[in-house]
């Protein structure tokens, strides 16, 4: 059975000339997450508050389980949940005097133990949301998302500044709730947190998608397959890298690639499907030419490589 | 159901008030104080407010009405509603089935609440300390909820057009101006009384004055502060931004 949760065309949003979501399509489907990945300002959490209903967009249109979050937003705010990046919780009030209150917000919500047991809310619960670490108050804020019973959960960044053990408990969380036909729309820059969670990934920058597909296809997609890194102690002094330079050397000549890519000219980075023989070839080449190998790191393409080649710039 | 959240809301805000020892400064223990002050030492005939033998805590008690509203309908609320925006609890509540209408009804209701606390307390002293002037409840009634839309729509437009740390040095040094010299506390003559007259919280200290202790509606006052309750909640409505 196929059921659309969440279905955005053509969504445009901006802030006087800056267009921040600039033609924006997305489909998320019952039990699947979803991940949205950008670097900061890509135009994510915008995508989002337009999504809920927070605010209106110039173009497009979002359904909601087919309801529109504006027209109809007394059913699509019980339908989904929004966990938003900077919490959304009062200072003054406690955890669970919080969630006790929104649970009489909704119809029908779960009850306050069904979240503060997994989540562990019970551990700083006699505080107030002004004393709570950002974890903490990170945890309480899903909590939040989730009390009123959604079919769809939108997390904003919902692990950033978590440290390894309460993200390894909110991924967790993250799954079962997928588990239980519950779809997810997760933003987030952490690549691995995209990798390890999402069933399909989409990949925005300023306010455009210029990637999806599941995270083992984007990696595959590009051409350049493996690389390697060979990082040498000093800078290469031109008479070096001249050595290097493919007009003077047949082997570098045969791989057609060599060159010192950062700025300090300590790092090579040769792309392309390598035999044994070309590797060992190259490091006595790097040799020959007078320079002291620190490191030779081979790896596949990451998602960060895959944003580089996208934008010729860093994620983050 | 959708009575049921508004209900829950104005629980929620109101608890939050009276939780927060700032709030409870602001709401309860400055107005209060202030009426027992002006009540039993002799600065109000000082001044020539009163004449010899007259009841100060006629001037008094509807002083520090209006003080406890213009505390809790927009210096409180004020600053309450900048902090909530910008920790993005309002952009929360927003996309729960309360909704931004419900949200500004749980803070109208909030306000109302504290303000029937603060004003049952009021008169309690006064009665105490021997108050026997005239009471009209209608002008009362309507003074005050005239009052409160003027002042909660202001305090709403402050908290969502400024930076939460604005708010709370603007929203609490118009509190002082308007106690001090904006005719809420007491009636000031000739030409300054005339201006502040006009102002939401000359108005609101002239119809107060006129429901407590004085000779019941007046309508200019009345009329002043409804135009500013109008003019507040349009522009409210206009330039409010959740973020």
């Amino acid at each position: 059975m196929y059921e659309s949760a969440l279905t955005i065309r053509g969504l445009h949003y901006s802030y006087g000339a800056h267009h921040v979501v600039d033609g924006i399509d997305l489909e998320a489907s019952t039990g699947s997450i979803l991940g949205v990945l950008g670097p900061n300002g890509a135009g994510k959490s915008t995508t989002i508050s337009l999504a809920v209903g927070t605010r209106r967009p110039d173009a497009g249109s979002i359904e909601i389980f087919g309801l529109d979050p504006h027209r109809d937003h007394e059913q699509t705010s019980v339908l989904a949940g929004v966990m938003l990046q900077d919490g959304g919780l009062p200072m003054s009030a406690k955890p669970l005097a919080i969630l006790r209150h929104l649970a009489a917000l909704y119809p029908n919500p779960l009850s306050v133990d069904e979240l503060a047991e997994p989540l562990g809310l019970h551990e700083f619960s006699s505080r107030t949301i002004r004393r709570l670490s950002g974890g903490q108050k990170q945890r309480v804020a899903l909590a939040a998302a989730l009390i009123g019973r959604p079919r769809l959960v939108f997390l904003d960044e919902p692990c950033a500044g978590l440290d390894p053990r309460a993200r390894e408990v909110v991924h967790t969380f993250i799954r079962d709730l997928a588990a239980r036909d519950v779809s997810v729309v997760l933003t987030t820059h952490d690549l691995a947190e995209a990798e390890e969670l999402a069933d399909e990934i989409v990949v925005i920058d300023r306010g455009r998608i210029i990637a999806q597909g599941a995270p083992e296809d984007l990696r595959n997609a590009s051409p350049e397959g493996r690389r390697l890194v060979i990082t040498v102690a000093r800078p290469a002094s031109a008479a070096a890298t001249a050595s290097l330079d493919p007009g003077n050397s047949s082997l570098l000549t045969r791989m057609n690639a060599i060159a010192p890519t950062s700025a300090k000219g300590t790092t090579f980075v040769i792309t392309g499907e390598l035999e044994s023989t070309q590797i060992a070839g190259l490091c006595a080449a790097v040799a020959d030419a007078g320079l002291a190998i620190t490191d030779i790191d081979m790896a596949s393409q990451s998602l960060a490589d895959v944003f580089f080649d996208l934008t010729g710039r860093p994620l983050r | 159901m959708r009575t049921r959240r508004i209900t829950a809301q104005i629980r929620f805000e109101t608890l939050s008030v009276l939780r927060n020892g700032e709030q409870l400064l602001l709401s309860l223990i400055l107005p209060l104080g202030m009426l027992v002050f002006l009540a039993k030492t002799p600065l109000l005939s000082a001044l020539g407010t009163i004449s010899a033998g007259e009841d100060p805590l006629t001037v008094a008690l509807p002083g520090a009405l209006s003080l406890c509203l213009a505390s809790t309908a927009f210096t409180g609320q004020a600053i309450a509603t900048a902090f909530d925006r910008r920790y993005g609890v309002l952009r929360q509540l927003a996309t729960t089935p309360l909704g931004t209408n419900g949200l500004i009804f749980g803070k109208l209701g909030a306000v109302i609440a504290v303000v029937i606390i603060q004003f049952a307390l009021a008169f309690a002293i006064a009665l105490g300390l021997g108050f026997r002037g005239p009471v009209d409840p209608l002008a009362l009634v309507l003074t005050t909820l005239l009052g409160t839309a003027a002042l909660l729509s202001l305090g709403l437009l402050m908290a969502g057009t400024v930076r939460a740390e604005a708010t709370l040095a603007g929203a609490n040094l118009i509190w002082v101006l308007m106690a001090g010299v904006g005719g809420l506390v007491l009636a000031h003559p000739g030409e300054w009384g005339t201006v502040v007259g006009y102002l939401p919280s000359g108005a609101l200290g002239d119809a107060m004055r006129a429901a407590v202790g004085g000779a019941g509606f007046d309508v200019k006052a009345l009329i002043v502060l409804l135009v500013w309750g109008l003019l507040g909640t349009l522009a409210a409505r206009r330039w409010f931004r959740f973020e």
